[in-house]
């Protein structure tokens, strides 16, 4: 008895231990010089990110625009486009897309930009809501996240958040299919090393919906989890599905301070 | 209707060499890739691009290029150009299908 309760109370001692290394690392800002973490960018070559560089070269830019479109575009029954509620997303928008994945306050979860921006249709414009990973969805994902390039990524500090933070942490560092490979086993203890060809990033979130010169075309973050995901011969979550919110969660956390980038290009 | 980016400079000054870009999306379909159910998809690529200048009721091919099934989707061409009048710039993409794309610019030399 006495034992068991030693080693519970040393249990106890280790995760509040471990829990407080982790807030640690969650608050630190990409402004002090200190900073070592890379963002996907520092790891391409300098022709992929001339690419990103200039607005004039992003493939990406394509769908900005069609998202600029689709921002005045009115929809369903009472005829209310994105602006008609939010004005000019320039201004309106800045540093959004910076805050997500963020609370909602009626279910008390997380959500996605990409899922508010489907609540938004639902509740306020009446209209068929984007499915995920279409045309129209990257579009307006991508004009939305245009007006925060630059900002830092700020996650918000509720702490209804912090439980589903914890558990996305927890989801990053467990192992996984048949590879049996975590997240963290390439991202975090061999980031920077070779996986065939390619360099293994960091994995931070910095410039979601982004240019895949692989995929030829646009994708948002949760393309690129699954795309992780089957890599390891695991099966990959639902898109929007609660576990994922929660893993973009952590990242988000992971990358306070960084820059976003949206929407930029990657190899 | 296809998106494009198009970029000329603002007001170049005149006789100077300026850089012209188009971009245009397109998935550049090859004809040589599976679907998901093992079938070959049709090949979808823009086939020619060009680039006229008009001005002063005549009108000049300044530049085109032939595209091939090997390259990448959304296809960005640049190239230059002495820009010694004002006029316009007339791009052109046509290709399988029946795919056509015009887009004009208005070129203002100073």
């Amino acid at each position: 008895m006495r034992i068991a309760l030693a080693l519970m109370f040393l249990c106890l001692v280790t995760y509040t231990a471990n829990s407080a290394a982790a807030t640690e690392d969650l608050n630190t800002t990409g402004s002090n010089t200190t900073d070592k973490r890379k963002s996907g960018y520092d790891f391409m070559g300098a022709s992929t990110q001339a690419l990103q560089n200039d607005d004039s070269q992003n493939p990406a830019m394509l769908w900005v625009k069609d998202g600029e479109a689709l921002w005045n575009r009115e929809a369903g029954k009472d005829k209310k486009s994105c602006a008609s509620c939010h004005g000019a997303a320039p201004k309106s928008m800045r540093g959004v897309a910076a805050r997500y994945p963020a609370l909602e306050e009626k279910s008390g979860r997380p959500i996605s930009l990409q899922q508010r921006i489907n609540l938004c249709q639902k509740n306020h414009q009446h209209a068929a809501p984007f499915a995920p990973e279409t045309p129209e969805m990257l579009s307006i994902e991508s004009y939305v996240g245009l007006q925060s390039r630059g900002l830092a990524i700020t996650p918000s500090r509720d702490a209804k958040l912090a439980g589903f933070i914890q558990s996305g942490k927890a989801r990053f560092e467990q192992r996984i299919g048949q590879l049996d490979l975590s997240c963290a086993d390439c991202h975090d203890n061999y980031a920077g090393k070779k996986l065939g060809g390619a360099t293994i990033p960091e994995a931070h979130p910095t410039a979601y919906p982004l240019y895949r010169l692989e995929w030829q075309s646009l994708g948002g973050v949760e393309r690129r989890l699954r795309n992780c995901m089957s890599g390891v011969r695991a099966e990959p979550y639902a898109y929007g599905a609660p576990e994922f919110i929660e893993l973009e969660l952590y990242l988000a956390a992971r990358a306070a301070g960084m820059k976003v980038e949206t929407p930029g290009v990657r190899p | 209707m296809a998106r494009t980016l198009i970029t000329v400079p603002p007001t170049p000054k005149i006789n100077t060499v300026i850089e012209i870009r188009a971009l245009i999306q397109h998935p550049m379909e090859t004809g040589f890739r599976p679907d998901g159910e093992g079938k070959l998809q049709p090949r979808n690529i823009i086939q020619r691009f060009e680039c006229r200048f008009s001005s002063g009721g005549r009108s000049d091919l300044i530049f085109s290029a032939e595209l091939f099934p090997a390259v990448s989707a959304n296809p960005y061409i640049a190239f230059n150009f002495r820009a010694t009048q004002s006029g316009t710039l007339s791009f052109l993409w046509t290709g399988d299908n029946g795919f056509t794309q015009a887009e004009s610019v208005a070129l203002v030399v100073v």
